[in-house]
């Protein structure tokens, strides 16, 4: 069963931006797409363990702000060398202006 | 302290992981996010300018070169040509490579293949070459980049002002992955799903030499060479003069770019050649930041950083006693001050590391 937690407000998230949230000992990053839409993938680069919300949003995908490595956060697909492995993604949910996501 | 190891499979490298200097978290100065963001938000129009000019220059200056063949006339055009072949094609590797110049990925990865061969760099095996520099910059045993070791190989150094180790290093490296093989060091940052790509380009690279060396064979002349190849000599000296203020005399096995890295002030010509990287400080500290934004975010995190040197001249003035007493002491670098508004060094983090700074 889907846990869902309530990880921050709408409007804590720019258009085409990223933040960090820390839950339970894991970070996260939750975006926001130019289409008004949410979605959370895990906090840190599969290549060095770097914050990815510290990185830049464009269009759909999210660079590190280390290499250049580059994910599609909609489904966490590794798209730039140096990441090879894919960023977990997880659920999101709206309910008001509340983010939540789901977790477990 | 013992002799360094730089060895990406020696014993330093061992320490380096065992003790968490690699791989770490690096100081960063402090910039809201917003502007931070405006900064590395990418454009095409600065670096279309940029390339536009930079071949057309390559190509008047060669075209010239050709022209006025055998003559000495020509010279001049075949050193200007040569600096941007052998010297600027080092700054464009190094931008495209980061992805940061221009906002089209496909024209950051044209740009990089291209200067990739003009440097003798395999484009795929720097990639991750130069993704460990930034993981690890100046960590002994595993930045596999640095250019000033201690003692310092200045014989070498100076050699490579003409591109003598550095070109026959990257020729021997492409004979040698076009034979299918990889160099041991390289195995350790480059996965092994990229190895192919890298046999690949090294037998493609081997086909254009050897087509350029079969054409200067049947014209009896070098001028083919002139063109392709051999400005990788003629033409490396300002790269080197510039790259070797990057990192040279300053702090090894710390966490700060404030005390490994060298921002210098530079004159508009070379500033283009070199890409904006004379801000160096600030690039290692953000390295999403596209060159065109580097003096901007200089200018917002100055008061965090050491003064930078006045000139290339004042910095070589500056580095060039320090490599010296480093030929009999290595252990001795040269820790530069910060101003009273930047945030204190954090010496907890690197004092065993730090050893015998020259204030």
């Amino acid at each position: 069963m889907t846990n869902w937690i309530d990880a921050c407000a709408k409007d804590d998230i720019d258009e085409e931006d990223v933040i960090r949230f820390d839950h339970d000992g894991k970070t996260y990053a939750i975006y926001r797409s130019p289409d008004d839409e949410f979605f959370c993938t895990d906090g840190l680069c599969t290549h060095e363990q770097v914050h990815l919300a510290d990185g830049l949003v464009m269009d759909y995908v999210i660079e590190c702000p280390k290499h250049n490595g580059q994910f599609d956060y909609r489904n966490g697909e590794a798209k730039r060398a140096p990441v090879c492995n894919h960023l977990g993604t997880y659920q999101t949910r709206i309910e008001g202006d509340r983010v939540l996501i789901g977790l477990g | 302290m013992s002799k360094r190891d730089y060895s990406l499979l020696g014993e330093d490298a061992r320490r380096a992981v065992e003790t968490g200097l690699s791989a770490a978290e690096w100081y960063h100065t402090e910039i809201p996010r917003k502007e931070m963001k405006a900064l590395m938000k990418r454009a095409n129009q600065p670096a279309l300018r940029d390339t536009i000019i930079l071949f057309g220059l390559m190509i008047i200056f060669a075209a010239s070169g050709i022209a006025l063949w055998p003559s000495w006339w020509s010279a001049p055009f075949w050193l200007a040509y040569g600096v941007l072949y052998g010297s600027a094609m080092d700054s464009r590797w190094h931008e495209c490579g980061h992805g940061t110049p221009f906002k089209t990925g496909w024209m950051n990865d044209v740009v990089y293949q291209i200067a990739s061969f003009c440097m003798v760099r395999n484009p795929v095996t720097w990639r991750w070459s130069h993704a460990r520099h930034h993981t690890d910059t100046i960590i002994v045993g595993r930045d596999p980049e640095i250019v000033a070791m201690r003692p310092p190989a200045l014989f070498h150094i100076a050699m490579n002002f003409f591109g003598i180790f550095d070109a026959i290093k990257g020729w021997s490296r492409m004979l040698l992955n076009a034979s299918g093989r990889l160099d041991p060091e390289e195995a350790t940052y480059v996965p092994e799903t990229e190895h192919q790509r890298i046999i690949r380009i090294a037998r493609i690279w081997t086909a254009i030499y050897a087509a350029t060396i079969a054409l200067a064979w049947a014209m009896h002349s070098i001028l083919p060479l002139m063109v392709i190849g051999l400005p990788r000599f003629y033409g490396a000296w300002h790269h080197v003069m510039t790259g070797v203020l990057q990192h040279a005399g300053l702090a090894e096995n710390v966490l700060d770019h404030r005390l490994n890295s060298r921002t210098v002030y530079m004159n508009p010509i070379s500033r283009f050649i070199y890409w904006n990287m004379n801000y160096h400080v600030e690039h290692h500290m953000y390295p999403m930041v596209p060159y065109h934004r580097l003096p901007e975010l200089h200018e917002m995190i100055r008061d965090d950083l050491p003064t930078p040197n006045s000139s290339i001249w004042q910095a070589y003035k500056e580095a060039l006693p320090v490599l010296k007493r480093q030929l009999a002491y290595e252990d001795f670098f040269l820790k530069r001050d910060l101003p009273p508004t930047a945030k204190p060094y954090r010496e907890e983090f690197h004092r065993d590391a730090l050893g015998t700074p020259a204030e």
